[in-house]
């Protein structure tokens, strides 16, 4: 206990004279600021992205393409194969018809309002089912599209993002006008970066015959995914990829994200090392200020133990507070910040915002913990090992 | 004698601390001859630094003028100051100052940099002076691996080194024992009597006096003769 | 110069702490380089981009496909000189993730599109007359370790074989390289005719046209003659420069530049904080040295030069190397995953860049410390002693 009560003895000490040494302090509590600012923002952007991605994608639908197809844009199923579909095992029924939807989209430019330039955004045709398949897709503006009009409905985060999109507006893709009609919102998901129109009124437009791209389905239960699956491989009039939405939203997030997470997990620790230099920096620099006062409280008596401890505590709580600074104002500044970019998978935009989560906050409070350690470690020795007479000396 | 090197006429330093003004020299009178050695002593706050500093450019005076070796010191811009002195004064203080991450000979060479000497030339002379005040065989030497001693007469060869014709001393002796002390002091005359150079001492030690041609007292921001030579 | 002594052994003062500040300037210029590098790959080619290519896309979109019977019509177009075709075949290699451009080309005048691209001869003729051959540039060869003479499977993911299947199998005979170190090489061009014949569906299309206009002629001019000629057809057409193309698509990423940017700039301010911290802490030291060589008659420009000195020799010790071991890593990337991070380069633009930030940090951290160390007062300064 007497230990533990020179430790902090100490320790109070050190910080009562921090202001003596607020210059290097300030820089070890910027410097680690930094890293965490920049953690937080880079890895946000990661968060973000996976988590609009993510949250499209529902458990009890299934998403059907083409197998082999990577993305909806590389798969093509013809009109039959699509009423294959509709009649297989699993698929949820309302009455005598599926509940579903066979889609198609393509890409289409739109001007990006942040930088004036053309910009991919996917133009998707859907059946009624849309929404049914769908988790958690409102209107909530104007009203729903007519059918062999062309008339579109556009998703909230793209009305944000792109420019011309307005309810009532209307728009010109090559030859043809569209008319924009209503806004749907769909839980700040990826289907929120979309067009929509009524796929027919697309594959006419666009020449597309009867084919589509993707089908999805609700399921009936539990185990009728598998069942489903199992029904549709089995028939050799169609080779399909059966997966739920999620799985498919999952892997169609995975390439950008562990893009993103590959640029910031180095970023992050070459900074941190950086952090560390500008640490220990700091720390020798308080331990020689200290020298006088630690070899006196050597001569009284104080052990070396609580000199070294109380060194380290000093460098952990100036990251800790650089860390909860970094961590505050990356949330102040990014959290909820709208962006969007390429989705390489899909090759359209995806439009999201920078999620600066709680988990991410502690990771980052984590890194700071382990800068102010290793910042503090060396010179914590040093000004253990301080000879009394020399420290007396080197004023 | 011979020609007056400097001449302080009327000189006085007046100091503005807050509200209250201190007067550190009142009218002053001083000429120093070519080849002097004087010793000035006088209580602290008498005003004796102040003189030295006002006779080394360092500082102007509030009245009167200051004229070193034809240059009249008190109209002369700071930088002109500045080129001024390092030909024409040599600076020995109490506490040596050397630049402690410098050998002895470099510390020498200091201000042989601010002329257009080679960098042959420079050591050279540089190793000269070091002879002069003995210290040939500590030239590589840092000024922590020196004496006290040691290091003032390393000092006292970075005064000489660009051949000025004042010296001025600041308690040269006042860090050091009376053994060695004594040794300075006897550098001082030999570069006084054998190399002409002519020296402005301040110094509290009575003993220092004696190896000066004559001393002054001052007091009060005023000089007095103290004992003839 | 003569200088130099006295600012290298007034650094080294204090060798940790100088060591340390000179590692936080390392770890800064290392984190500029690479950043560097990878904008400039970001930039997708933009600077490399031949000012005398045009291209032309389906104007609705770049993934709708374009007639092949627009060839000839491009081609008698005035101004053109030379027209090629490539199009998107998007597979992969034994994995879906093992992604990177795949063309169906016209062999002959797709290389004499692309000057910058070199081949040996024999294999080039090889190519030629080889219908499922196929020829990968040097990167790509790297990555995947390729040889001549290897048989190459790809997995389609768009282009279905009439056949019914999906892989499609060619002969490597043929490795090239380009000129440029800023250009990438990371793509596999096989020979359309194959493409053309294998595929199941759209035969009779390409993706998009390059075409290099004629000395003297006017590329934007050509490219609205050209698009004009398709106005208002079922496959409108859009042509720009190579450029403008490549930063299409840059500017899709949202805005990585900025990104960089705003990185970068957290970076120097806390090495600005870092170095400044140091020099006033060195400044504040030596102050009675500092007084000393006033005295001795360094005037006011010596004594800013002094400090600024070190403040600068400082940054570039640890810039320089920090630039040095960055171009190495960099060299290293675009060799072992050309693929993924096509055109990732240190230009020597980035670099001067560097080396002018080293110069003008050392200043900014350095300036007041200097300011200090010209303004201070000798007897002051040596009263306090």
């Amino acid at each position: 206990m007497r230990g533990l009560r020179q430790i902090f003895a100490v320790t109070w000490l050190n910080l009562r004279n921090l202001p003596q040494r607020i210059g290097s302090s300030v820089v070890a509590v910027i410097g680690v600021a930094a890293v965490v600012l920049v953690f937080a923002a880079v890895l946000s952007m990661a968060k973000g992205f996976e988590r609009t991605m993510i949250s499209a994608g529902s458990d009890d639908t299934a998403i059907i393409m083409r197998s082999g197809s990577t993305s909806e844009l590389t798969s093509g199923l013809s009109n039959d194969q699509t009423l294959i579909i509709a009649n297989a095992p699993g698929v949820l029924k309302d009455g005598d018809t599926a509940v579903m939807s066979a889609e198609l989209y393509v890409v289409v430019d739109v001007k990006k309002k942040s930088t004036n330039t053309d910009a991919n955004v996917p133009f998707r045709g859907i059946q009624p089912g849309a929404f049914a398949v769908r988790n958690s897709v409102t209107l909530v503006e104007g009203r729903m599209f007519e059918t062999g009009k062309n008339e579109i409905i556009v998703g909230r985060a793209a009305q944000r993002e792109f420019a011309g999109l307005d309810t009532g507006s209307t728009i010109r893709f090559g030859q043809t006008e569209w008319h924009i009609v209503g806004a749907f919102e769909a839980n700040g998901s990826v289907s929120e970066s979309e067009l929509w129109t009524d796929v027919i009124t697309l594959q006419d437009v666009y020449r597309r015959g009867t084919s589509f791209q993707s089908v999805r389905v609700k399921l009936q239960g539990a185990g009728s995914l598998q069942e489903l699956k199992d029904a549709l491989e089995a028939d050799p009039r169609i080779s399909p990829d059966v997966m739920s939405e999620k799985e498919y939203y999952s892997e169609q997030a995975a390439p950008l994200s562990r893009f993103i997470k590959l640029l910031g997990y180095p970023l992050t620790i070459l900074m941190s090392i950086g952090a560390v230099f500008g640490a220990l920096n700091s720390m020798y620099s308080s331990v020689s200020v200290r020298g006088k006062e630690i070899a006196t409280l050597r001569a009284l008596g104080f052990g070396p133990i609580s000199i070294l401890f109380s060194t380290m505590i000093e460098s952990t709580l100036l990251a800790l507070v650089g860390g909860i600074v970094g961590g505050a104002a990356a949330y102040l500044v990014f959290n909820g910040f709208q962006v969007s970019t390429l989705n390489g998978a899909s090759f359209s935009q995806v439009v999201f915002d920078f999620a600066v989560t709680p988990d991410l906050l502690i990771d980052g409070l984590y890194a700071a913990l382990i800068i102010g350690a290793f910042g503090g470690l060396f010179p914590a020795i040093r000004a253990a090992r301080l000879p009394v007479a020399q420290a007396l000396r080197e004023l | 004698m011979s020609e007056i090197l400097a001449r302080l006429e009327g000189v006085s330093r007046i100091y503005q601390k807050g509200k209250e003004r201190v007067e550190v020299l009142h009218e002053l009178d001083l000429e120093i001859p070519k080849g002097d050695f004087i010793a000035i002593m006088g209580p602290s706050g008498s005003g004796k630094t102040t003189l030295l500093n006002l006779l080394g450019g360092l500082d102007k005076p509030t009245a009167g003028t200051v004229t070193v070796g034809g240059a009249e010191l008190s109209s002369m811009s700071n930088s002109q100051l500045s080129h001024w002195r390092s030909t024409n004064i040599g600076f020995i203080f109490q506490f040596y100052n050397l630049l402690p991450v410098l050998t002895a000979l470099r510390n020498v060479e200091l201000p042989l940099l601010l002329t257009d000497f080679s960098s042959k030339e420079r050591v050279k002379r540089a190793s000269i002076a070091l002879d002069i005040v003995g210290l040939s065989d500590r030239a590589k030497h840092y000024p922590r691996e020196l004496s006290g001693g040691q290091e003032q007469r390393v000092a006292i060869a970075r005064a000489i080194v660009s051949d000025p014709s004042l010296l001025l001393c600041d308690e040269p002796t006042g860090d050091l024992d009376r053994e060695t002390a004594d040794e300075i002091l006897r550098l001082l005359q030999v570069l006084n009597r054998e190399h002409g150079k002519t020296i402005v001492m301040v110094t509290h030690d009575a003993q220092a006096a004696d190896f000066a041609n004559r001393s002054l007292h001052c007091d009060k921001g005023t000089l007095e003769a103290k004992e003839a030579a | 110069m003569k200088y130099f002594r006295l600012v290298w052994k007034n650094a080294w003062r204090k060798k940790i702490r100088t060591l340390l500040t000179v590692l936080s300037v390392f770890v800064a210029f290392l984190l500029f380089a690479l950043l560097s590098a990878l904008g400039f790959a970001f930039r997708g080619g933009v600077d490399v981009a031949d000012a005398e290519r045009l291209i032309v896309i389906d104007k609705i979109s770049l993934i709708n496909l374009l007639p092949m019977s627009y060839m000839n019509r491009i081609a008698a177009t005035d101004g053109v000189d030379a027209v090629t075709h490539a199009s998107w075949f998007g597979g992969y290699y034994q994995e879906p993730r093992n992604q990177f451009g795949q063309f169906p080309v016209d062999p002959q005048t797709y290389f004499n599109m692309y000057p910058e691209f070199n081949i040996p001869a024999e294999q080039f003729e090889a190519f030629k007359r080889n219908r499922t051959g196929a020829v990968v540039g040097q990167e790509l060869a790297d990555s995947y370790g390729w040889k001549v003479g290897d048989r190459i499977p790809i997995q389609a993911t768009i282009w279905t074989k009439a056949d019914g299947g999906r892989t499609w199998e060619f002969d490597l005979e043929g490795i090239f390289s380009t000129d440029d170190p800023r250009g990438s090489s990371a793509l596999m061009l096989f020979q359309y005719d194959y493409f053309e014949e294998a595929r199941a569906f759209a035969k009779g299309t390409v993706g998009w046209y390059i075409l290099r206009v004629a000395k003297g002629a006017d590329p934007i001019q050509v490219a609205n003659a050209i698009d004009l000629q398709f106005a208002n057809s079922p496959s409108e057409t859009e042509t720009s420069t190579e450029a403008a193309f490549a930063q299409s698509f840059t500017k899709q990423f949202g805005n990585i530049a900025l990104i960089v940017t705003l990185i970068l700039g957290a970076v120097f301010f806390t090495l600005l904080l870092v170095s400044g911290n140091t020099m006033s802490q060195s400044v504040r030291e030596r102050i009675s040295e500092l007084a000393v060589l006033k005295t001795l008659g360094f005037g006011d420009r010596a004594m800013l030069g002094i400090v600024l000195s070190e403040s600068i020799l400082i940054m570039l010790m640890g810039g320089l190397l920090g630039l040095g071991l960055g171009w190495l890593v960099v060299q290293g990337l675009a060799q072992q995953m050309g693929a993924f991070l096509p055109g990732i380069f240190l230009s020597p633009g980035a670099i001067a860049g560097g080396v002018a930030m080293m110069i003008g940090a050392g200043i900014l951290a350095g300036i007041f410390p200097a300011l200090t160390a010209m303004r201070l007062s000798i007897i002051d300064a040596l009263a306090r002693a």
